[in-house]
């Protein structure tokens, strides 16, 4: 037994210590934005946000984990009052599977977080580890900008509400 | 080759694949036909699924069901859909609801493949639609005993002239839409629409970004368990030993499968699986007879395998030599489909029916698989699609959901999902065959083709079920299954021979299509099937001719094109490209062009680019893309724009990095450090596409148009960086700084 | 009085002679500035073998940055006394060495000065450079001549006084700087001395195996006895090597050409680089700068013999050896990094072991912590190993404590003490160092695949 913070709330999970976050978030906490690509750290889609930083939660067992606070896609906005990056990402129709979307959005948020204003070069060496196999590249880089710009507007008033 | 064709049910079942998309051709070629047809079928899938209320169901509240079945695959169809029917129901978009393929509820619309969707379906359901409004207001009218001219429809009711206005709801009654459709349907104006021709935003999106349920992968059923399955090492290794006694104690494990060479193991939580998957694997040793071809050595593999000649071209006499002659060779390796998230399935097995959650493109194909797998009649299996990641063909979906269906059964009433993992996605999912084309042309003395020989060597491009044996589970069970006797495909549709019928007007030409059966590696469709190595072969040739005759490349494909929807699309891309005789490409960058219509009767598609090679390291670097489609009437412009500018990515990171590796006996390429793709820092500047929309005009499938083109574009472009012309797939940043150095 | 007028006069003689003594040592001319030479003036061998010589002198790796054009300069090199940019040596006529003519470049690899007579920080390697031959100096200026300009100003070093006054280098120069080129040793083969003049030369292997002394100069009693380059260690690579088992010209041959091999280790950090610079080399230079390394190596004492063989043995036996270990460490290990470490994969997918990478027994943790911390990168198109790296997931305490594990458990050495501190001081390094190095074009994988499609 373990107490997870995640999205801002405490959970009891009844996991071994060496599972790896992505299994946790699915199967214990029923949160299915972080995806399973491979479990490999090669492809990004189970990147999720652990104390600001984006990490591939394929490869960090539990046992990393106590005391940091973890947020996930669903923990940043949801369909009525979306974050700024997930109305972004509405907005461009960033997504074709969509499956690799979550974990992008996710980068994409600590990236932010971070740095409010990169420039197309920092977006693009940021999402470096990300895999996408439809080719949505384009519209990716787009709706970051976008989502960039949103939160530096008055519009950014839907600001993830438990991120930190 | 072009006759109507009679639908035979088995055959259609038994999976060759060929009558399930050839029958909707007899349709789009009806005009065209000398032959009479008995009496003229309903457009679309109506012509084998007739009645109107498989597309459309009224309930008395006015809610709105649209059904088709064909699945949602990421491209945009299910938004698609559901905006052709609100138009011709005349109803808002969000009042309706589309179900997507279920062997329980939707027509058997084959599989979603081939581009041919909206062909298919999107015309069903446009049809169905109409006729359903025309049965609505026919009601009314009756009802009112007024003429059906009096009326007109509008938010979901029919409004007569004084106002009065039934609700779709009211109107509804009993098994009224169960009639079948007619042939011709009273369909809106284009000039008229409201919400086809939109760039509505798509449906599934918000879901996919706030962490919705949207994928199979995501369904958790009451009392669901994990499951994983051992593969074997390699094909047709036989399992000699394995001690499941250990596995079976581990935490979690509540049984192990083993069927002959089938192994799977079931736990309670899935990384429990996973551990006790790693477990299985080592308790098991394998006996390997693999014999993997040379990977390096494919041209003389393909050319020297037994093969079925066929010419499938013969005009005129395309010996007559002009005065300037050209031979080459083009060559593709396996490629992957390579999606994202590994396959996965869901099956339950209860009071005698087995259900099946999967991201097949073929639910009925499937549960035909499936059914004969586990002996059991088709109609007590129910094969539900549930979006899957893209799949860009046939990948390990349909095993996934075999796999599951076999554990299944062995815990009745148990929910079973089963995931694949990445290596066995990379390793077991058949894969894009490899392919060779031998071009030979030449020139009269104004630079026009006066002659064109054009060969193909490939295996067959589909192998999907269909019958048990496609299927892994059933081949590695201990009563297996026979891998089924692979067919091509026929033309106009075709396989290897996709798109190997230039579609230049040239006076003398031949085309054959060697099909070889043996199948040293597992193969089956990528997107676009043959159609992509072809479309590389013609237009590198064109280029490489265009040199010859020191014609302009756009200039030289025009001059031997007639069809105006082609000319148009390659006009288009050349302009907004800036595209201009004489251009004069910045250092170390070169422009390239190239234009197909995918199929000869599909979407058009022309694409130019511009690329740059660093010429120390020759590392090929794609700047900017522009494209120009023609797609018939189109449904939604940014969903069609969307996978435009996917194809072009996709198809360049094909062809520029993608090859399958193996050794003598194994796939070595089984994860993403040993198979690369596109990544972020690879990313073009710009990517525009341009639509030419054609209001009325019937709907042309565009999602594979652009494999072949971009492929072309970007080769022509790098010939033209570095004055070196590479035929070879993919065209590695080795092999570019070889061709500099040399 | 007279006294002190002589007295005085001395002085000021002597004041004057030391200033022009000084002057004289500090000075040096410049070159006149030529027009830029045409691209098709230079032959295409000699452009072909500078481009050869110019990948073992490694000289696009510090004169490109990441993302930036080739050779164009700009990357920001730490040192003790500030922070120094490489300059632009693209052709360009204004930003770049355009207008050199070619004695003007021979005078800066040989002597460590520019065009315009300024003296050259020696963080550019003319103290090896040196030693390279006025054939080898031609085809270099050839190959640099025929590239791509680039319009790209030089960034202004940030050196603090008074490094910052260029005329202090002369005074390093006297010190440290032996200049002329490589003299063959005629008791040696010609392919040792083939390895000597390029790894004394051009490869300039010192620079970063070499130990440095307070002025930042390679100490001679040390060479290759180790030395760091951006945070990574650059191991001993003479008879003080910690490598559990010892180098032979074979293995380096291996190494220096597919950048693993399967006793050693793979290729991180700065090295990375040098090998995917390498891998255009002829295999003969390969051969000769192994050979010669092996003499620097030495033989391995039969002491170190018999250890080297006890861990082979027991890698292929797969026992662990029994040993305390920190308890924190080994789960970390077993959950985050068994998966792909333990998996079995074919070399080098998975790393290789390691019990046999020196990274795990050298004193110094660092290229451990910068591994773990940054993973390795994919390389755009080419089939190698990609790890993920875990300095968003772990801590400076998880990864101190696992580093300890991978100590205690793959080596047979003293743990590593200070190893939070090490962490703590990684970070920050690898962050910059990846931002900023232009990273490698190919990527260590099996031979037989390597630049294959």
């Amino acid at each position: 037994m373990m107490t997870l913070k995640v999205n801002g709330r405490d959970h009891q999970v009844d996991a071994e210590a060496d599972t790896p976050l992505l299994y946790v978030l699915r199967d214990d906490l029923a949160l299915n934005a972080a995806k399973f690509g491979c479990g490999l750290g090669q492809c990004g889609a189970c990147t999720v946000i652990v104390d600001g930083k984006a990490v591939l939660s394929c490869v960090t067992p539990l046992l990393l984990l106590e005391g940091k606070q973890v947020t996930t896609l669903e923990g940043l906005g949801s369909i009525e009052t979306p974050a700024p990056i997930q109305r972004a990402f509405i907005e461009e129709q960033a997504a074709q599977c969509g499956y690799c979307i979550a974990g992008m959005m996710m980068r994409a948020q600590a990236l932010l977080q971070r740095n409010a204003k990169p420039t197309d070069d920092e977006i693009r060496a940021e999402m470096e580890p990300h895999l996408c196999r439809c080719g949505t590249h384009m519209r990716i880089l787009r709706a970051i900008r976008r989502a960039a710009h949103l939160m530096q507007t008055a519009d950014a008033s839907t600001v993830q509400r438990s991120a930190q | 080759m072009n006759g109507p064709v009679i639908l035979d049910r088995r055959r259609v079942l038994a999976g060759s694949g060929a009558l399930i998309v050839s029958f909707s051709l007899s349709r789009a070629l009806a005009d065209d036909q000398a032959a009479p047809s008995p009496a003229p079928k309903p457009p679309g899938s109506l012509a084998t699924t007739p009645f109107l209320d498989s597309w459309v169901r009224i309930d008395a509240d006015s809610s709105i069901t649209v059904f088709t079945g064909k699945a949602e695959l990421g491209q945009g169809f299910r938004t698609a859909f559901q905006q052709i029917a609100a138009e011709e129901l005349d109803v808002p978009f969000a009042s309706l609801k589309v179900i997507t393929a279920d062997t329980g509820r939707t027509a058997n619309e084959g599989y979603t493949a081939g581009s041919h969707s909206m062909q298919d379906s999107g015309t069903a359901i446009q049809n169905a639609a109409a006729q359903v409004r025309n049965l609505l207001v026919a009601e009314a009218a009756r009802r009112l005993n007024l003429p059906a001219e009096n009326f007109r429809t509008e938010n979901g009711a029919v409004i007569a002239l004084d106002g009065q206005s039934f609700s779709y709801g009211d109107l509804v009654a009993g098994d009224m839409l169960h009639v079948q459709a007619q042939p011709t349907s009273n369909l809106k104006d284009p000039e008229t629409y409201k919400v086809m021709g939109r760039p509505v935003p798509r449906v599934d999106i918000p879901a996919k970004v706030t962490g919705g349920a949207a994928y199979v992968h995501d369904m958790r059923l009451p009392g669901m368990v994990h499951a994983r399955v051992v593969r074997p090492p390699s094909y047709g290794a036989q399992l000699a030993e394995c001690d499941i006694s250990a596995v079976e104690k581990l935490p979690g494990v509540l049984k192990v499968v083993r069927d002959g060479n089938f192994l799977a193991v079931v736990a309670k939580k899935e990384f429990q699986a996973v551990k006790a998957m790693t477990a299985l694997s080592a308790a098991a040793t394998w006996k390997e007879t693999a014999t993997l071809p040379k990977q390096n050595d494919l041209l003389r593999v393909l050319t020297s395998l037994p093969s079925q000649e066929k010419t499938i071209l013969q005009r005129g006499n395309p010996a007559a030599a002009g005065e300037k002659a050209l031979e080459a060779t083009y060559t593709r390796p396996y490629q992957s489909h390579g999606s994202i998230g590994p396959s996965c399935a869901v099956a339950q097995f209860t009071d005698g029916v087995m259900t099946v959650w999967t991201h097949t493109q073929g639910v009925y194909p499937d549960r035909q698989g499936i059914a004969e797998m586990l002996a059991m009649p088709p109609a007590r299996v129910r094969c539900i699609h549930v979006e899957g990641s893209g799949c860009y063909g046939h990948n390990g979906a349909d095993d996934a959901a075999a796999d599951a269906a076999l554990i299944a059964r062995e815990l009745p009433g148990v929910p079973v999902r089963v995931q694949w993992m990445r290596e066995q996605e990379h390793t077991w999912e058949p894969f894009g065959p490899a392919m060779v084309t031998k071009l030979k042309a030449s020139l009269d003395g104004s630079g026009v083709i006066r002659d064109w020989n054009f060969e193909v060597w490939s295996n067959t491009h589909s192998m999907r079920p269909g019958g048990a044996g496609s299927m892994l589970a059933a081949q590695h069970m201990a009563k297996p299954f026979a891998v089924p006797e692979p067919r091509p495909i026929p033309l106009p549709e075709g396989g290897g021979d996709r798109n190997a019928i230039p579609i230049y007007n040239f006076p003398n030409a031949k085309v054959v299509h060697h099909f070889i059966p043996a199948m040293p590696v597992r193969v089956s469709a990528m997107r676009a099937l043959g159609a992509y190595h072809n479309v590389f072969s013609i237009e590198s040739f064109m280029d490489e001719l265009a040199g010859i005759a020191g014609a302009d490349p756009v200039e030289f494909r025009l001059r031997h094109l007639d069809d105006p929807r082609g000319r148009e699309v390659i006009e288009k891309a050349a302009q907004t490209f800036g595209w201009h005789k004489g251009q004069q490409a910045p250092p170390n960058r070169g422009f390239g062009f190239a234009f197909a219509r995918y199929k000869n009767l599909a979407a058009y598609c022309a694409v130019a680019s511009e690329v740059e090679v660093n010429r120390q390291t020759g590392r090929p670097r794609l700047v900017r893309a522009v494209a120009a489609v023609d797609s018939g009437q189109v449904v939604n412009p940014d969903g069609l724009i969307n996978q435009i500018e996917g194809a072009i990515l996709q198809s360049m990171s094909w062809t520029l990095y993608e090859s399958v590796t193996f050794d003598d006996t194994r796939i070595t390429s089984i994860d993403w450090q040993t198979y690369p793709i596109l990544r972020f820092n690879s990313v073009p500047d710009s990517v525009e596409v341009h639509l030419i929309n054609r209001p009325g005009l019937p709907f042309l499938g565009s999602g594979e148009t652009g494999q072949g083109p971009a492929a072309a574009s970007i080769a022509n472009a790098l010939a033209n960086a570095t004055g070196k012309r590479l035929r070879d797939l993919p065209l590695t940043r080795k092999k570019i700084r070889d061709a500099i150095d040399a | 009085m007279m006294t002190g007028r002589i007295v005085g006069g001395a002085v000021a003689a002597l004041v004057v002679a030391g200033m022009a003594v000084a002057f004289a040592i500090a000075w040096r001319p410049s070159i006149a500035a030529i027009d830029a030479p045409a691209p098709q003036t230079f032959d295409a061998a000699l452009v072909r073998r500078g481009r050869d010589l110019a990948s073992i002198g490694n000289c696009s790796t510090c004169h490109t940055m990441r993302s930036g054009k080739d050779f164009a300069g700009g990357l920001p090199v730490p040192t003790p006394f500030g922070t120094i940019y490489s300059s632009n040596i693209t052709p360009d006529a204004e930003t770049g060495i355009g207008r050199w003519p070619e004695a003007a470049f021979r005078r800066a690899l040989r002597s460590g000065v520019d065009r315009s007579g300024r003296h050259l920080y020696p963080t550019f390697p003319y103290d090896h450079f040196t030693k390279v031959n006025d054939e080898d100096d031609r085809a270099l200026y050839a190959y640099l001549m025929t590239r791509q300009p680039v319009r790209a100003p030089a960034y202004a070093n940030q050196l603090s006084f008074p490094f910052d006054q260029r005329f202090v280098v002369a005074g390093w120069k006297l010190l440290f700087l032996h200049g002329g080129t490589y003299q063959p040793d005629s008791t040696k083969s010609a392919e040792w001395n083939r390895g000597a003049y390029l790894v004394e030369g051009l490869a300039h292997c010192g620079a970063c195996h070499t130990p440095r002394n307070a002025l930042g100069a390679e100490r001679a009693s040390a060479q290759f006895a180790g030395g760091e380059a951006d945070n990574w260690s650059a191991y001993a690579i003479n008879a003080q090597s910690r490598a559990p088992v010892p180098w032979d010209a074979d293995a380096l041959f291996v190494y220096l050409r597919q950048g693993w091999h399967p006793d050693h280790g793979v290729a991180r950090g700065p090295m990375a680089e040098v090998v995917s610079n390498l891998s255009d080399v002829p295999d003969s230079d390969i051969r000769a700068i192994a050979t010669y390394m092996a003499g620097v190596f030495g033989p391995p004492t039969p002491d170190r013999k018999r250890r080297s063989d006890d861990v082979l043995a027991q890698v292929k036996s797969s026992s662990a050896p029994a040993l305390p270990v920190s308890a924190a460490g080994a789960a970390i290990y077993q959950a985050a990094c068994a998966a792909c470490h333990e998996s079995g994969r074919r070399l080098p997918y998975g790393g290789v072991n390691l019990a046999l990478s020196s990274a795990l027994s050298v004193p110094d943790a660092r290229n451990a912590a910068n591994t773990i911390l940054s993973g390795i990168r994919p390389v755009e198109g080419e089939r190698g190993p990609i790890m993920p790296g875990f300095a968003a997931s772990m801590n400076n305490a998880q990864i101190a404590a696992l580093l300890d594990y991978l100590r205690a458990r793959f080596s047979s050495q003293l743990p590593w003490a200070g190893l939070e501190q090490t962490v703590a001081d990684a970070r920050h390094a690898q962050i910059v160092f990846l931002q900023t190095s232009p990273g490698p074009n190919n990527t260590p994988a099996d031979a037989s695949q390597r630049d294959k499609p």
